[in-house]
């Protein structure tokens, strides 16, 4: 419980310090304040229009990746499933470009989310399939990277092909993923999403438990197995795929705060699940402070941040499993 | 051989009679300029509705695909090209023995009388130019609004690009009685003006670039709802169109257009 408060505090302090970083200068007070006023003054805009809806994806998207995350890894039992690594954010990109390119999502807006949740679907039962079910560290990391590859070659090829002289730049931010001058329509548009998913994998948080004595107790102990894995697709699929279609495949989230924080919680994954949630909601909002801090100017990219912090770790992570496997 | 040991100097006497185009902006000086077949080719985003100010013209003429192995063999004795055409091509041309004429893109209006007149010494038209020239700055004259107070407009393009008083959009807006919020900020030259911004500077009036054909997320921010909550703003929709690309004459429709609109607003006062 104090974990809880802990990290409700973190993410509480980050929402109002990410609230009052940008290219503005107003004073702390002032934009505050501007964030309830109805008066249609600029500085009230860019509060409620702009910095807001920010803040609030960076929540939704953090916690949705962390969530998504810490249940890859317990239902696999494998530190290295993560929602961007095994190309399950990818593919969900995919699935959100060939939505846009179409012209689907100009008549049919929520075609931008379902088509995002269709190609996540579509890559964690390919995972699934292939990882099997213990999910050897090696076949997934083979899979991922497959699966990665051909999700990210369609994209830019996608793109490429578009009529569009602005489509072929919209591959950063499809790979590396940002939160730059998105508004209230993305808040809406992910938000059902993602609190089905969230919804799904807290239902499986007690199958999760079981599954650390291994398959055979789980199933002693009342647990259907089918079952919890179509609620970990459907659900591990809802968060990302809503996370992605609004923001791009932001990487290692899932990754690096369920590794900082399973030593705070006794390895439960019943309890990652809402520890990584909270993790995750504070990690994309400091990493979404940063890159208007460091680079004002420059619209530096939320995924190359988490990068340039998760792939040290997803080093070391490998590199301690292939001790325990010698 | 005469004109091998003179160089280019010799050129200049001797009429260009198979001219080829390789950028958009000099096909259009080119059409405007040359005697009937002189010009015997354009490039081919001439032939393209979306940014050619003068398609019904061009298509008269076959495209080429502006390389340099395309143009040689239509041996021309003069290739028009923009100096950022690829200098890879304009280095092979000029290698191959074929003159190239290189234009400079208009950073203002002045640059549409300079343009014309070194487009119409090129051609060995200078009587032609010096005749389109005058009235360019006629109609440029007339149509110049001289109204106050001068309302504050932005230009906003896709990926949140803006043109600063350096640039020929800049100058439309100035001549058709609008400031640009651009030079408030110190982008003179135009670059990238953030949203929030954008906002902040509250201005009278916003201009969108063009819509282009199929979809990007890079023109998300066009209709930001941020955009949408400022309530003295004028959004003026997309206008910055074919007509605004290259220093021609072709720019008085764009100015005209800028003046209806400066017009009506005053109407509306």
């Amino acid at each position: 419980m104090k974990l809880a408060a802990l990290l409700v505090a973190l993410c509480a302090a980050l929402f109002v310090v990410s609230l009052t970083s940008g290219q503005v200068n107003a004073s702390v007070g002032e934009s505050l304040v501007a964030l309830w006023r109805d008066d249609g003054l600029p500085l009230s805009v860019v509060m409620q229009e702009i910095r807001l809806p920010r803040a609030l994806l960076a929540v939704m998207i953090g916690a949705s990746l962390g969530m998504a995350g810490a249940a890859m890894q317990g239902f696999l039992r494998n530190p290295l499933a993560e929602p961007g690594l095994i190309g399950v954010s990818g593919s969900a990109a995919l699935g959100a470009v060939l939505a846009i390119q179409t012209g689907l999502t100009l008549f049919f807006p929520l075609a931008l989310p379902l088509a995002a949740l269709s190609g996540a679907v579509l890559a964690v039962v390919l995972i699934l399939l292939l990882a099997g079910p213990r999910g050897a560290s090696i076949t997934l990391i083979l899979a991922g990277i497959a699966i990665s590859a051909l999700a990210g070659a369609l994209t830019s090829l996608v793109l490429n092909l578009s009529p569009n002289p602005f489509a072929a730049a919209d591959i950063v931010f499809w790979m590396m993923g940002s939160l730059a001058d998105r508004s209230f329509d993305h808040v809406w548009l992910a938000l059902p999403f993602m609190m089905l998913g969230w919804a799904l994998l807290a239902l499986s948080a007690r199958g999760l438990d079981a599954l650390t004595l291994g398959e055979d107790a789980a199933q002693a102990m009342g647990i259907n197995l089918a079952r919890l894995r179509l609620m970990l697709v459907i659900g591990t699929a809802s968060c990302v795929g809503a996370a992605t279609a609004v923001a791009g495949a932001v990487g290692f989230v899932g990754l690096v705060v369920p590794h900082l924080l399973r030593g705070f919680v006794g390895a439960r994954p019943s309890s990652l699940l809402w520890a990584s949630a909270l993790g995750g909601a504070a990690m994309v909002l400091a990493a979404d402070i940063a890159v208007r801090e460091i680079l004002p100017q420059r619209d530096l990219k939320l995924g190359v941040l988490m990068a340039l912090v998760g792939a040290p770790l997803f080093l070391h992570l490998i590199f301690k499993t292939r001790k325990e496997m010698a | 051989m005469v004109a091998v040991l003179l160089g280019p100097a010799a050129w200049a006497d001797q009429r260009p009679e198979r001219v080829v185009s390789v950028n958009l902006c000099t096909d259009q000086l080119g059409l405007l300029l040359a005697d009937s077949g002189q010009l015997i080719s354009v490039s081919r985003l001439a032939h393209e509705p979306d940014s050619s100010a003068m398609v019904e013209a061009a298509r008269a003429l076959p495209a080429n695909g502006s390389g340099a192995e395309e143009v040689y063999l239509l041996t021309p004795d003069l290739v028009l090209a923009g100096t950022f055409t690829d200098s890879a091509t304009v280095q092979m041309l000029r290698d191959l023995g074929i003159r190239v004429e290189l234009f400079a893109p208009a950073r203002s209006l002045e640059d549409v009388p300079a343009r014309l007149r070194q487009m119409g010494a090129a051609l060995g038209r200078t009587a032609v130019a010096e005749e389109m020239v005058a009235r360019f700055e006629a109609d440029l004259a007339a149509l110049t609004v001289t109204l106050t107070p001068r309302p504050r407009a932005a230009l906003y393009y896709v990926n949140s690009y803006t043109s600063g008083d350096r640039s020929l959009a800049s100058d439309i807006l100035a001549v058709a009685g609008f400031d640009n919020v651009a030079s408030e900020v110190g982008l003179d030259w135009g670059g990238v003006l953030p949203l929030e911004k954008l906002v902040m500077l509250a201005p009278d009036l916003i201009i969108q670039g063009r819509d282009y054909p199929g979809q990007a997320r890079a023109e998300d921010t066009l209709d930001h709802p941020a955009l949408l909550a400022l309530s003295d703003t004028l959004q003026a929709g997309q206008l910055t169109d074919r007509d605004w690309i290259c220093g021609t004459p072709q720019v008085l429709n764009a100015i005209r257009a800028m003046r209806d609109l400066r017009l009506s607003m005053e109407a509306d006062r």
